[in-house]
C-alpha cells in the first residue's frame, strides 16, 4: 500500500516513510500482515463466550446454529452488548476516578482544588442543591456523595446524575421502553450476566439492554466526567494553540502526554512549566509538552498545549527521534510503544496500575503523590533528552493553527457578543433563516483499515459547502485540527457562504477581528456531554424534542468499543448517527435492521452506515433537510 | 500444472476459505456485499474434520474425472488449457450424476437450487480465493512436482532421527 493511502497527514506520510528507512514495524505494517482479517469476526457472527465454542454460524451455508443453539442474531446482539459494555467501562471508570478525586481534594488530601465555582454552582442546581450560604467545599461534598450515592443505588430508581442531566421528554422515552439505568455499577454486571452463555437469546431484549449501558455512559461517564473535570480544572475556554507533530521542538525535551485522564496531564502541565529550569541546565532550551488523543484535548482545551495527533500518530511520535519521553496512562495506547521505543532514545513510560506495558517504565501516578510523580516523569525525560541521538531526528515540518476551548459555556459566552439577553436566539435565528443548514457532532477515532484522517476531514467539508455547522471532539477533533479546520482561515476557505456570514459576525462581535473557526473544538470523547447539552440548550429553546433537530453526529474512523458505546448513546438521544466503517453486526440481517432502521420508531435515532464520507454527507444533509421540513423551517 | 495442495497439519479449522470463496462467486466481489445479495453465493470449498486433522477440501481436478463421464447434459468438460474440470452452468440440468459419481463428495446443488456447483480453480484469477485467504498456509497453490519435492525434502531431514531412534531401541 502507498504511503499516501495510509494517512492524508503529511506529517504522517513523512513519519511513515522515515519508519520503513529505519526498519521499523508500525501499525500500517501490522495491519498488512494481518490480511487477510477472519470473516466471521467482521460480520459478528463469531462466539467465544462459552468454552464449548468458538462457534461461527456461515452465512453462507450451515450450520446456523451454535452448539448452544444460538441463532446468529442472538450471537450478534450478544456480542454488540459485550463490545458497548467494554466501551461504558471505561468512561464510567474514568469519571468514577474523578468523583474520587474531588472528594479527596475537599478533604484536603490531595493537592487537587476546586478551580470554576460557576460550575460547581451549575452542577449543584442541576442537582437540586441549594446553593445559597454553602461554601464551595459543603458543595462538592454534597455533589460527590451524589455521584457516589448513584454507585451505591440499591434502589430500583433511576440514576440521579442522568434525571439531573436528560430532558424530561427523553426521560418519558426511556422510562417506557423500560431502559432508565438505576447504578451504573450494577447495570454494567447485569449487562455481562445478560450477555453470558444460556441467559439472553433475545435479539431485541438484548438490543434494550445495549441502549441501557448506553445511557450508563452518557450520565455516568461522560457528563459526569466532564462536570466533574470542569469543577477541578475549570470549565475551558476559546485558546489558540498549534497541531501536529511540528510541534515538537529540536532543541527542546519533547515530552508527549497519550492517553485520557486529565488528573494526571494537568499535574504534568503544571510540572513541565515548574521544571524548565533544570531542562536548560541540562543543555535544552525548554520543555515542550504536546498532547495526544484524549488526554491532549483535556490539556488542549482548559491549557492550551499543542496536539501531537491522533491514535495513528502515536508511534510516528517516537520515530521522530525527537520525543523524550512518552507518557501515557489508559485507553487507546497501542502496546507496539515500547518495542517501538526501544529502537530509539525514548522513554514510554506508563502511569496507571491497570495500564502497564512490557519494555516501558512505570512510574505509578496516584492522585496523593501526584506532585511527586510527575516531577519525578519529567526528570526522567531531560535525563533522556540528554542521550537523543541528533543524527536520528527528523521533524516534519507540518501544524496548523487550531482553536480550541468551545465548551457550551464558551459558545453561549461568544454568542452573548452579539445578543447578552438572549445569547442563544441568534444560533436559533440563523438556523431556521437557513443561513446554517444544521449542526453535526463528528467525533470518534482514527482506524488503519481507513486512510488516516481522510474519512473525518472530506466528510466535514462536504458539510462545512452545504452550510452545516460543526463541532468535534476526540480523535476526529485532532485530525480536523491538523488539516487547518479549527481556525478561521478554515472558514474562509471551506464554509459555505451563509455559515461563513454567521461566524464572520460572531467572530467580529466577539472583537476577533476573524470568523469563528467552522469546527468547534468541543473537547475529548468524555466531552461529547458537551455536545447533548448544547443539543438539550437548543431543543429547549426551540421547544421541541431532541430528536426533532435538525442535526446529525458521525464517527467516520471509528475504531474503540467506546465509539460504539458513545453512539449508543447518541441513538438513544434521538441523533441520527453516522459510522465510517462497518460495525461487526452485518451477520445478523434482524440486528442490522433494527440498528439502521427500526430503532428509529423507539428512540427517535438510528445508526446510518455509509463508508464513503461524501456519501455520507450528502446522506446526512438529507436527513438535516427533512428534519427542517418537519419542523416547517 | 498448478493445483491447490494442502498442508493437513497446518489447518486451523478458521474456515476463513469457505468465506472467500462464496465471495469470489459472487456478484459483488465483496463479504458484506455478497451478504445482501438475492440469492447468497455458494462457497465450493468445506473444511471438514476427521479425529484430530482438520481437511479443507475443494475438487481436486481429477485426471480421470468420474464427474465428466457421468454428466449425461454434457456441462462438465475438461478445459484443454488449464487441464481442469469446468462446467457449462447453461447446459447443467440439475440431474446430480456428478455429486453421485464424485468419489469425494466435492461437488454439490448450488445455492440456486438448479445446478451442480463446484470449484472452478479461480482461473480468471492468478491465485484461487481460498488459498489468498489462507493465513497459515494450509492452502498453497503450486505445481505438484513442487509439493512432492519439498514432501521428500522434509522426509529426508527427518530421516536420519528415524534412524538414529531405532538404533537405540
Amino acid at each position: 500500500m502507498s504511503n499516501n493511502l495510509k494517512s492524508i497527514d503529511s506529517a504522517s506520510v513523512e513519519m511513515i516513510e522515515k519508519a520503513r528507512q529505519d526498519k521499523v514495524e508500525i501499525v500500517w505494517d501490522r495491519w498488512e500482515a494481518q490480511q487477510p482479517q477472519c470473516g466471521f469476526g467482521e460480520l459478528g457472527i463469531c462466539c467465544k463466550i462459552c468454552l464449548q465454542g468458538p462457534c461461527r454460524i456461515n452465512p453462507f451455508g450451515e450450520p446456523k446454529h451454535g452448539i448452544c443453539g444460538a441463532t446468529a442474531d442472538t450471537i450478534v446482539a450478544r456480542n454488540l452488548l459485550r463490545s458497548v459494555t467494554g466501551g461504558t467501562a471505561t468512561h464510567v471508570d474514568h469519571a468514577y476516578e474523578a468523583v474520587e478525586i474531588l472528594g479527596l481534594a475537599v478533604e484536603g488530601k490531595v493537592p487537587y482544588g476546586i478551580k470554576d465555582i460557576g460550575k460547581l454552582n451549575a452542577v449543584a442546581s442541576k442537582l437540586g442543591l441549594e446553593t445559597e450560604n454553602r461554601t464551595p467545599q459543603e458543595l462538592a461534598e454534597k455533589i460527590v456523595k451524589i455521584a457516589f450515592g448513584d454507585f451505591g443505588n440499591s434502589s430500583g430508581n433511576p440514576m440521579r446524575w442522568l434525571t439531573a442531566t436528560a430532558p424530561a421528554e427523553r426521560l418519558e422515552v426511556w422510562k417506557n421502553l423500560g431502559i432508565l439505568p438505576r447504578n451504573p455499577d450494577r447495570e454494567i454486571r447485569a449487562a455481562l450476566h445478560q450477555s453470558t452463555m444460556g441467559v439472553d437469546a433475545d435479539p431485541v431484549n438484548l438490543l434494550l439492554a445495549t441502549a441501557k449501558l448506553g445511557l450508563v455512559d452518557g450520565y455516568a461517564g461522560l457528563h459526569l466526567g466532564t462536570d466533574i473535570q470542569d469543577i477541578v480544572f475549570g470549565t475551558p475556554q476559546p485558546v489558540k494553540t498549534e497541531a501536529n507533530l511540528g510541534v515538537l521542538k529540536p532543541n527542546c525535551v519533547n515530552i508527549v502526554v497519550h492517553g485520557h485522564i486529565p488528573f494526571f496531564s494537568e499535574k504534568m502541565v503544571e510540572w513541565t512549566e515548574k521544571l524548565e529550569e533544570e531542562a536548560r541546565l541540562a543543555g535544552a532550551e525548554g520543555i515542550q509538552l504536546a498532547g495526544m488523543c484524549c488526554t491532549g484535548n483535556e490539556v488542549l482545551m482548559r491549557q492550551g498545549i499543542p496536539s501531537a495527533g491522533n491514535y495513528l500518530n502515536q508511534e510516528l511520535a517516537i520515530i521522530t527521534g525527537a520525543v523524550d519521553a512518552l507518557v501515557v496512562d489508559v485507553q487507546c495506547i497501542m502496546p507496539s510503544l515500547a518495542r517501538i521505543a526501544a529502537c530509539y532514545h525514548t522513554k514510554v513510560i506508563t502511569t496507571m496500575p491497570i495500564a502497564k506495558m512490557p519494555g516501558a517504565e512505570h512510574v505509578e501516578f496516584t492522585p496523593h503523590e501526584a506532585d511527586a510523580c510527575a516531577q519525578k516523569i519529567v526528570r526522567k525525560a531531560i535525563e533522556a533528552y540528554q542521550s537523543r541521538d541528533r543524527s536520528r531526528v527528523r521533524i516534519p515540518d507540518y501544524k496548523a493553527e487550531v482553536w480550541g476551548g468551545f465548551s457550551v459555556e464558551a459558545i453561549v459566552g461568544a454568542l452573548k457578543s452579539v445578543n447578552p439577553e438572549d445569547p442563544l436566539q441568534p444560533l436559533v435565528e440563523n438556523i431556521k433563516n437557513g443561513n446554517i443548514l444544521g449542526a453535526v457532532g463528528v467525533v470518534g477515532c482514527n482506524n488503519v483499515k481507513t486512510t488516516q484522517d481522510y474519512n473525518t476531514v472530506e466528510l466535514v467539508k462536504a458539510l462545512l459547502k452545504e452550510n452545516v455547522l460543526v463541532v468535534a471532539t476526540g480523535c476526529a477533533a485532532h485530525g480536523l485540527g491538523k488539516a487547518g479546520l479549527l481556525n478561521p482561515e478554515g472558514t474562509k476557505k471551506y464554509a459555505g457562504e451563509g455559515l461563513k456570514a454567521v461566524l464572520t459576525a460572531v467572530g467580529n462581535a466577539a472583537g476577533l477581528n476573524d470568523p469563528l473557526p467552522p469546527v468547534l473544538h468541543m473537547g475529548s470523547c468524555v466531552d461529547n456531554s458537551r455536545i447533548e447539552d448544547l443539543l438539550a440548550a437548543l431543543a429547549g429553546y426551540l421547544g421541541v424534542a431532541m430528536k426533532d433537530l435538525p442535526v446529525a453526529a458521525s464517527a467516520p474512523e471509528l475504531h474503540h468499543e467506546k465509539a460504539l458505546s458513545i453512539g449508543t448513546w447518541a441513538v438513544a438521544l434521538g441523533v441520527l448517527t453516522h459510522v465510517g466503517l462497518v460495525p461487526p453486526v452485518l451477520g445478523s440481517p434482524l440486528m442490522t435492521r433494527l440498528l439502521t432502521s427500526d430503532l428509529e420508531q423507539l428512540v427517535g435515532g438510528k445508526f446510518y452506515v455509509e463508508t464513503d464520507p461524501v456519501k455520507a454527507a450528502a446522506g446526512i444533509a438529507e436527513h438535516i433537510r427533512q428534519k427542517r421540513r418537519v419542523l416547517g423551517i | 500444472m498448478r493445483r491447490i495442495m494442502i498442508n493437513f497439519e497446518k489447518c486451523l479449522g478458521c474456515h476463513s476459505c469457505e468465506l472467500a470463496c462464496a465471495v469470489v462467486h459472487s456478484d459483488n466481489q465483496n463479504l458484506l456485499g455478497a451478504l445482501m445479495e438475492k440469492k447468497i453465493p455458494m462457497s465450493r470449498v468445506v473444511v471438514g474434520r476427521s479425529g484430530t486433522t482438520n481437511y479443507p477440501l475443494q475438487c481436486r481436478h481429477c485426471s480421470d474425472a468420474r464427474c465428466i463421464k457421468a454428466c449425461l447434459a454434457g456441462a462438465l468438460y475438461r478445459d484443454p488449457k488449464t487441464l481442469t474440470v469446468q462446467q457449462y452452468v447453461q447446459k447443467c440440468v440439475g440431474c446430480w450424476m456428478c455429486i453421485m459419481a464424485c468419489p469425494f463428495g466435492l461437488i454439490a446443488e448450488n445455492t440456486n437450487g438448479k445446478t451442480a456447483g463446484k470449484c472452478d480453480l479461480c482461473t480468471d484469477r492468478d491465485i484461487p480465493a481460498c488459498v489468498n485467504a489462507c493465513l497459515t498456509g494450509a492452502l498453497v497453490f503450486e505445481e505438484t512436482a513442487n509439493y512432492n519435492k519439498q514432501k521428500r525434502l522434509d522426509y529426508l531431514i527427518e530421516f536420519p532421527k528415524k534412524e538414529e531412534v531405532s538404533a537405540n531401541e
